[in-house]
């Protein structure tokens, strides 16, 4: 009785809370593997474990489920990896230069940030529009078009969010490595951002999470299905047929989702001081 | 640690002055020096393709006569070039190219936005007023009664086919769909001084013609003078002239029908307009001032259903946000023990909501919210027929359900991270004073906690005010409201009813949902405002 007054009863709000947060995706998990692929037919848990949903993922070609994982992983990677290196540059300017027109540009950032990019879709689908006459490759209907605009967004919040973890890099170290002869650029790329590793990862798996859940922007931008998103793809192949492709969107949401929780569970110790970062002081 | 001063110059030119372009100097080791001379060369060659592309840019601008963007690609090359060849400008290096990304991607875009939630820009009004006379013009053409038949050769130029044709009094001309017709020269004459080649051009066969006949016979040529027409062909061998009905009177502003006599004026809304009211189509953009605005207002079938969403995305974003938070913070406390086991397994598997991507999430509960075959009706209520997503309260509060899903993960993360970084000497001091559980609690940790994570609180409102995938996903905004003028459902909020005017039917308004967009903006803007004075955020910049 004293174990269970102790932390027991911490175990069982702890199962309580994992049943809530775990049903869905076990229900997911099962659907997959069903025979029926149907949505009433998934319902039996496990009632059957065959491997037909995944089969049937790869054998459509109006719903090129295949294509859609790569650029959605392609878009999702460049985009992290550009808004990781744009934010750390400009986080490593206002970290360590001063000058004229710093603390407006960082005013000016904060500002911007609060017309969030989603709002402009209108004017981003006009702009790639008219974009499409003179740069085909970067206009309406191009995957890369549509990193440049996710682009866009890399300075704002996340450069906050880095220049706060680079003032906690002390000025000294910069101090020495320039008195042994090393560049700014040097400096930079040689040493500080080595040392911020753990917030370019936070940034780097916001910026990756945010891209793969993007669909207003994606939906306006990208209409050829062989270049479509993950997002845009399965609400498509899925939202007005529950019923039928049911077992189908289930495999596909299963292998959409594995890159994302596995990268959550690997960089789950850097997110919880990234998101806190700006905040928890002192 | 004390940060030293601003300086007015960048620090590095004050730090070292002598080192200089040409090559090693004597004080530099080997290393530093190739490696330097290694990443010049990379700079410059990056420099280089960026400048080729920009120029290949400013050609293809100048060739569409697209003023604007030419003056702010030749801004930006400047801009390039002067930064990163310059030694003067070091915090620019750094900052120059997200600054570029953000002008074009964020400001550009917002600014634009602004402008055309003062138009009616969309589905009938998408171009300037020059090309809907063109376009009116060519959709009424007609074949001129006693048009004269110009003989034809159909030409074809990288795929795009031309007419080269031979006027009535012998003159050749040839022009294509984009460039009208013009004197053609070097024509090789065939039988009747027919002219039936000319160099750059390949002439179709009759095979040729008869494989491509659509393409053939719904091909329109311009005359240079555009109120001369056009020339079109019925069989690929003879062209006649196609007039328009129609002609434009610009002293009038009007459009003026030939034959019937009706004039079509210009009513200042983008539409040419006939008396009896019919209106040619399509019409062109132009500024409406703040109808966009006041049309929220005054029209019954949008103000109703209007500040009913308006009053939703308050409540869902403030409720989603409290509830989320709520169960984020208890389950951090309850698991936050050190002497309990199994507390990395518990942490782990709750995070997997928030790690499933939000898009999957909302389309995976709309499943298993579906009345007739949804597991949670058949299984976990053993065959209900509960509408879960079909009554509007249901609904809402299914909406805050799987928002709740979501959302917890975050804040049990937050929270954890937050109790664990309170010093372990302050509750010890309270709990010598005396204070038990619940009492250290409410006046030590949790004041504490609301400190560290309030902007957080804030930023996460500011995100559930535009959550769209939640709702989209979910319901897509769905019960419909019967009786509204746009299409709009109860568990719309702003954002998804923005999208659905704008990109939902066949009748898309921009202009409104740009003015729309706008008023999200300033609830955001004055909401971020009040955060930022309450957490002194901007007084921490130094």
């Amino acid at each position: 009785m004293t174990w269970f007054r102790r932390t027991g009863w911490r175990h069982l709000v702890g199962i309580l809370a994992l049943l809530f947060a775990l049903f869905p995706v076990v229900f997911v998990v099962s659907a997959s593997f069903n025979s029926s692929g149907t949505l009433i037919g998934s319902n039996h848990l496990f009632s059957s474990v065959v491997l037909d949903n995944y089969r049937g993922l790869f054998n459509d070609d109006l719903h090129p489920y295949a294509k859609w994982f790569v650029n959605t992983m392609v878009i999702a990677t460049v985009t992290a990896i550009g808004t990781v290196f744009l934010g750390a540059c400009a986080a490593y300017a206002f970290s360590r230069f001063r000058f004229r027109g710093r603390r407006g540009g960082l005013l000016s950032l904060l500002l911007v940030q609060m017309f969030p990019q989603l709002l402009a879709y209108v004017a981003i689908f006009l702009l790639l529009l008219s974009m499409k006459d003179t740069f085909p490759l970067l206009g309406l209907g191009s995957r890369l078009g549509l990193i440049m605009v996710y682009l866009g967004g890399a300075l704002g919040v996340n450069t906050y969010l880095m220049k706060g973890f680079f003032d906690t890099v002390p000025r000294e170290l910069d101090e020495a490595a320039k008195i042994d002869g090393a560049s700014h650029a040097q400096i930079f790329f040689g040493m500080i951002l080595r040392l911020v590793a753990p917030i370019l990862a936070v940034v780097g798996l916001l910026s990756f999470v945010t891209t793969l859940n993007d669909f207003v922007i994606a939906s306006v931008v990208l209409t050829d299905p062989d270049k479509q998103t993950l997002a845009v793809g399965l609400y498509q192949f899925v939202s007005q047929r529950f019923s039928e492709h049911w077992g189908v969107f289930a495999a596909g949401a299963i292998l959409g989702a594995i890159p994302v929780v596995l990268l959550f569970q690997f960089l789950q110790r850097y997110i919880v001081g990234g998101l806190t970062a700006g905040s928890v002081k002192g | 640690m004390s940060v030293p001063p601003p300086v007015a110059s960048p620090p590095e030119v004050v730090a070292n002055p002598p080192r200089r372009r040409r090559g090693p100097g004597p004080s530099r080791a080997g290393l530093t020096s190739s490696r330097s001379s290694a990443s010049l060369a990379a700079k410059l060659l990056m420099l280089a393709l960026v400048n080729a592309l920009g120029v290949y840019g400013v050609i293809v601008l100048y060739a569409n006569g697209s003023w604007t963007a030419l003056a702010a690609m030749v801004t930006g090359l400047v801009a390039i070039d002067y930064v990163y060849l310059s030694k003067r400008t070091v915090p620019a290096k750094y900052l120059l190219p997200g600054v570029l990304f953000l002008l074009v991607y964020q400001v550009y875009v917002v600014l634009y936005t602004g402008y055309a939630a003062f138009t009616n820009y969309g589905d009938g009004h998408n171009n300037s007023k020059s090309t809907a006379i063109s376009t009116i013009l060519a959709n009424t053409e007609n074949r001129v009664p006693d048009s004269a038949a110009y003989r034809l050769t159909v030409v074809d130029k990288g795929g795009t086919l031309g007419f080269l044709v031979t006027a009535p009094d012998g003159s050749a001309l040839v022009g294509t769909a984009k460039e009208p017709l013009a004197p053609a020269r070097e024509v090789t004459r065939g039988t009747g001084d027919r002219a039936v080649s000319i160099p750059g051009y390949t002439s179709l066969t009759f095979p040729q013609i008869l494989a491509r006949q659509q393409e053939v016979t719904t091909l329109r040529v311009p005359f240079e003078d555009p109120k001369a027409g056009s020339l079109r062909t019925p069989d690929g061998s003879n062209a006649f002239v196609y007039r328009s009905t129609l002609t434009y009177d610009s002293a009038g502003d009007a459009m003026v029908d030939t034959t019937k006599g009706t004039v079509y004026r210009n009513d200042g809304e983008g539409y040419f307009r006939a008396p009896d009211g019919k209106v040619l189509d399509p019409g062109w953009k132009v500024g409406v001032g703040f109808a966009n605005f006041t049309k929220i207002v005054r029209d019954d079938g949008i103000r109703g259903p209007f500040v009913g969403v308006l009053i939703w995305t308050f409540a869902f974003a403030f409720l989603s946000v409290l509830t989320t938070f709520a169960l984020g913070l208890l389950l951090a406390i309850v698991l936050n023990e050190e002497r309990m086991r199994g507390r990395r397994v518990y942490r782990s598997l709750l995070l997997l909501p928030y790690a499933v991507p939000a898009f999957m999430s909302g389309l995976i509960w709309a499943g298993m919210m579906n009345t007739d075959f949804g597991f949670i009706n058949q299984i976990l209520l053993g065959g209900a027929h509960v509408t879960w997503l079909t009554t509007p309260w249901l609904a809402r509060f299914s909406v805050l359900l799987v928002n709740l899903w979501l959302g917890f993960p975050y804040w049990f993360l937050i929270c954890t991270g937050a109790l664990q970084s309170i010093p372990g000497e302050l509750t010890e001091a309270a709990r010598v004073d005396g204070a038990g559980p619940f009492r250290v609690f409410r006046s030590i940790k949790l004041p504490l906690l609301l400190i560290a994570v309030g902007p957080l609180l804030i930023a996460s409102f500011a995100f559930n005010f535009n959550n769209f995938n939640t709702i989209y996903m979910l319901t897509g905004g769905n019960p419909k409201i019967l009786g509204a003028k746009i299409d709009v459902g109860s568990t719309d909020i702003l954002i998804t009813m923005v999208y659905k005017v704008a990109f939902g039917g066949t009748n898309r308004q921009y202009g409104f949902a740009c003015a729309v967009s706008i008023i999200i903006f300033f609830i955001v803007a004055t909401l971020s405002a009040i955060s930022f004075r309450k957490t002194r955020a901007l007084e921490e910049i130094n």
